[in-house]
């Protein structure tokens, strides 16, 4: 059985098909990446996993759990943490808060227990802190933990944004174009990060992207899609060799 | 500046760092609790009104500060806390017991009312909230039986193991009650913002699609905010309704709504401390206006008082300059002003600049 | 006999209701903000009308008078959008539901010391007549408050049809940034809707006056146009003018047959089951966020 198993999944905007009849298995320790040209359905399959989209029709599998049955909130208690191509922070708080919501899902105090702040909150509050501290120092977040995310640069926001993915310590991450935005060297940085985060913390990693070398470098296999329908599967060089991720993907890209 | 050197992760998760800032509000609780001692008893009793508002204050900003939800009928669960209160004194029902009941009452109408209405969006929610508003009014006047209908009634005295804490007879001690109820809210809204509880509240206000994604159900957490916001209003409602003395149900109307918005806005949205600064302000412009007015009419022989509605037009332009020049209110403009002052003479003009804002849209297209 | 009269009185009321709301829906179009002081620029138009019209004020002719109202109130819709709503843009949505109870207050603060706070009768032309249609006896007021409603809808809905200005309005709903780097002085539409608002709430109040005395305190009966507004989905203008119907209509007839406090809420309970049943209202356009 696959860790994540997508089967013939579709879901219609009114007329517009946006992602029609795609399926994917991604095994568990794995770099999977989803590569298409803009407007091609990627982002929209995060969405569909992350039960933001209703499904049209097909079915997710995570684990063993049917995800199309949950609500919203119920996907990340699976295993399954993500980040957002824009940029989904609480803005008005700090690094190190934005961080600790990270670890809502292994919250095990009630309301009445936090407003008392009984000793047990206090334990929590602590191991929580722990275990952020050491998202921290592997994505080298030290010198942000206390400043506000409203006057971050954009590269330390999406670092933040996978921090936070991190803290909860999922089994499934899906990172939603971590390098769009970033320099080169930003970017080489994620690359390593994501392969440490499949060899030092077992994580598997499903991504959408758009630079080619960072997918080439990390990804055990690539899925292209284009116009919410699949074109290709494989290793990342027989994908960009597939002729017809080649008119596809570069035929837009010339265009816009 | 002072410098905390953090040695533990407790400093981060105490309610101060360091044990100046502790002391400064040790201190100001001392002073508060003196008052009785040496003050007059017209100061005691806006004294007491101020704390009173402070409290419903709390119980707004929990809402609309921390969790992003407006609310234009909060005078409805103030109205709800302090009639059920009432009711149940009547009924042989100790101060000790129906006072409690009335705030967990009113707490748990907000959430049944919210279930539905935290599905609306932000706009929804607040007209919502204004139609609670007017419903819970025409109840009140139909339950005659109960709530003494348009002719209203009396707040019985308070007594708790008999010290009596009547609010005439002996507004030290009540003042010192509506103190300690105001202290322990206080402190058990500050430990919840400092834990998962309160993290969740935000993460809703910021970002709800990704307070989603963490887990966090966005339903369940709102309606827990809406709850506790109007479980502590109505505390405070039971409380006005005892420091009014008689009652009905005028003394709760849209005003009182509108009034706790201007206490949480220019008291700074947000900010625990932000609730506090609002109700002093509210208590304190009637107070200047009337020294003012006196003053003027015996010196220059002006009349203010032949302007009618002179302190809601004062709150109105406070409340728009508030929300156009510093949208984090009095206590956001604190802050600033302080921290220019710990690096003195290093602040630069754009240090406090807000950040260009665009039009944030809930439309998808 | 009795029932059609309640009807026709619940009619013309509730085309009152709903030409408020079509003042709030035509600011949430334009800009997403609710405008909490629509009730009381209705209320400040009407005593523009009344300060324009009557006798012992200037006593200029009816008709003068009401478009020297219009005028007035679309300076002030516009000067309300170009002076304070503009610079709060880009703010929570709650800051402009604040802002705006405050100009409420500001506004009605204007109209107490211009004209007092004990009630004022505006003088219409048709005030007070009655006409008689075999047995069922109807108010003046009440068909010429249908009559121009009607008037109202289809100007504005040509208005937005037909008319550059009123396309570049809809262009600007739909998607300001794009509306704005395609050439559409959003910002002068903005303000231009504003004023626009102003004009369609003197006609509501004008048409208000001519059922009785007015006095500062009338603008809270913006709090139903906003129930009517919500019944029939914020951003629809036919929604806004069928909630104000629907509400207008029940009201007396919940009145009829039960205590007065019933009527009162009754507005307020359709609204609350509509949000409940149908969140986006009968004419839902809301759509969720994209990410």
């Amino acid at each position: 059985m696959s860790l994540l198993e997508v089967d013939d999944i579709a879901v219609h905007f009114g007329g517009v098909k946006a992602v029609d009849g795609v399926s994917f298995r991604v095994e568990e320790g794995e770099v999977y990446a989803i590569i298409g040209p803009n407007g091609a359905g990627k982002s929209t399959i995060f969405n569909l996993i992350s039960r933001i989209y209703e499904l049209t029709r097909g079915r997710i599998m995570f684990d063993g759990h049917d995800v199309t049955k949950l609500g919203a909130h119920q996907v990340a208690p699976l295993g399954i943490a993500r980040t957002f191509q824009n940029i989904e922070l609480f803005d008005h708080s700090t690094v190190l808060a934005n961080l600790l919501m990270g670890r809502h899902l292994h919250r095990r105090t009630n309301f009445i227990q936090d407003a008392l702040f009984l000793p047990k909150v206090r334990a929590e509050e602590r191991a929580h802190r722990q275990r952020v501290e050491e998202v921290i120092a592997f994505l080298e977040l030290e010198a942000y933990r206390g400043k506000m995310i409203a006057g971050l640069p954009y590269g330390v926001r999406k670092v933040v944004e996978i921090g936070r993915a991190l803290a909860m310590g999922s089994k499934l991450i899906l990172l939603d174009e971590p390098a769009s935005g970033l320099s080169v060297e930003e970017s080489q940085e994620v690359a390593y990060w994501i392969e440490d985060m499949r060899r030092d913390m077992g994580l598997t990693v499903l991504m959408v992207e758009h630079d080619m070398s960072l997918v080439s470098q990390v990804s055990d296999r690539v899925l292209a899609v284009a116009n919410g329908r699949m074109l290709a599967e494989g290793t990342p060089a027989e994908v960009q060799a597939h002729p017809e991720v080649k008119a596809a993907y570069l035929g837009t890209e010339v265009a816009a | 500046m002072r410098t905390v050197f953090k040695t533990s992760y407790d400093t981060d998760i105490d309610l101060h760092e360091h044990w100046f800032r502790r002391g400064r509000y040790l201190a100001l609780l001392v002073f508060m609790m003196s008052l009785p001692f040496w003050a007059d008893e017209y100061f005691l009793a806006e004294a007491t009104n101020t704390l009173i508002w402070s409290l419903a204050g709390m119980g707004l900003m929990v809402l609309v500060g921390h969790t992003g939800q407006p609310s234009l009928g909060h005078a409805a669960f103030l109205s709800i806390g302090a009639y059920t209160d009432v009711a149940l004194m009547n009924a042989g029902v100790p101060f000790l017991v129906s006072f409690p009941i009335a705030g967990i009452f009113a707490g748990v109408v907000g959430a049944i009312v919210a279930i539905p209405a935290v599905r609306m969006s932000g706009i929804y929610l607040a007209i919502a909230t204004l139609a609670l508003f007017v419903i819970v009014e025409e109840i009140v006047i139909l339950l005659e039986p109960i709530t003494g209908g348009v002719g209203g009634l009396f707040a019985p005295a308070i007594e708790i193991f008999g010290i009596p804490f009547e609010r005439y007879a002996y507004l030290g001690n009540f003042y010192w009650l509506v103190l300690a109820v105001v202290v322990i809210i206080c402190w058990g809204y500050a430990n919840l913002m400092r834990s998962p509880t309160g993290r969740s509240f935000l993460a809703v206000r910021d970002s709800e699609v990704s307070a989603r994604a963490l887990g966090i159900n966005v339903t369940r957490t709102r309606a827990l905010a809406f709850g506790l916001s109007a479980g502590v209003t109505g505390l405070a409602g039971a409380l006005m309704g005892h420091f009014i003395g008689f009652f009905n149900y005028e003394l709760f109307s849209i005003f009182i709504s509108i009034n706790l918005l201007l206490v949480v806005t220019i008291g700074g949205l947000g900010f625990i401390q932000g609730a506090f600064l609002g109700a002093v302000l509210i208590t304190a412009v009637p107070q200047v206006i009337a020294i003012l007015r006196d003053g003027l009419n015996a010196t220059a022989g002006i009349d203010l008082g032949a302007i009618p509605g002179l302190d809601t037009i004062i709150f109105s332009l406070l409340l728009i300059v508030f929300i156009i020049y510093e949208p984090q209110g009095l206590y956001g403009r604190w802050l600033k002003i302080r921290t220019w002052f710990e690096i003195f003479p290093l602040a630069r003009r754009d240090m406090f600049r807000r950040q260009k804002s665009y039009l944030k849209t809930e439309r998808s297209k | 006999m009795d029932f059609l009269q309640l009807l026709v009185g619940g009619v013309a009321n509730g085309c009152i209701y709903g030409l408020v709301a079509l003042g709030f829906v035509l600011i949430y179009k334009s800009s997403e903000g609710v405008n909490f002081a629509q009730g009381d620029m209705m209320m400040l138009g009407a005593f523009l009308a009344l300060g324009f019209g009557n006798a012992d004020q200037l006593g200029l002719p009816f008709g003068v008078a009401v478009l020297a109202a219009m005028a007035a109130m679309f300076g002030v819709g516009y000067g309300i959008d170009r002076v304070v709503v503009r610079k709060i843009f880009g703010q929570p949505h709650f800051a402009l539901v604040i802002l705006t109870i405050a100009l409420g207050f500001v506004l009605r603060f204007v109209a107490g010391s211009l004209f007092g706070y004990t009630p004022l009768v505006l003088e219409t032309p048709f005030s007070g007549r009655n006409l008689n249609f075999g047995g069922v006896i109807v108010g003046l007021n009440d068909l010429v408050t249908i009559f121009v409603t009607l008037i109202l809808t289809l100007a504005l809905w040509g208005f937005f049809a037909r008319t550059r200005i009123g396309l570049a309005a809809q262009a600007a709903s739909q998607n300001q940034m794009a509306a704005y780097i395609v050439g559409v002085p959003v910002m002068r539409v903005n303000s231009l809707i504003w004023g626009l608002s102003g004009v369609v709430a003197t006609v509501a109040g004008v048409l208000y006056a001519s059922k009785g005395a007015i006095d500062p305190n009338i603008g809270l009966l913006g709090i139903k146009a906003f129930a009517a507004a919500v019944i029939g989905g914020m951003g629809s203008l036919p929604g806004a003018l069928l909630g104000g119907l629907i509400i207008g209509i029940i009201e007396p007839i919940a009145g009829r047959y039960a205590p007065g406090e019933v009527a009162v809420m009754s507005p307020y309970i359709i609204m609350l089951i509509v949000l409940v049943t149908r969140p986006g209202g009968l004419f839902a356009q809301i759509h969720a966020k994209k990410v």
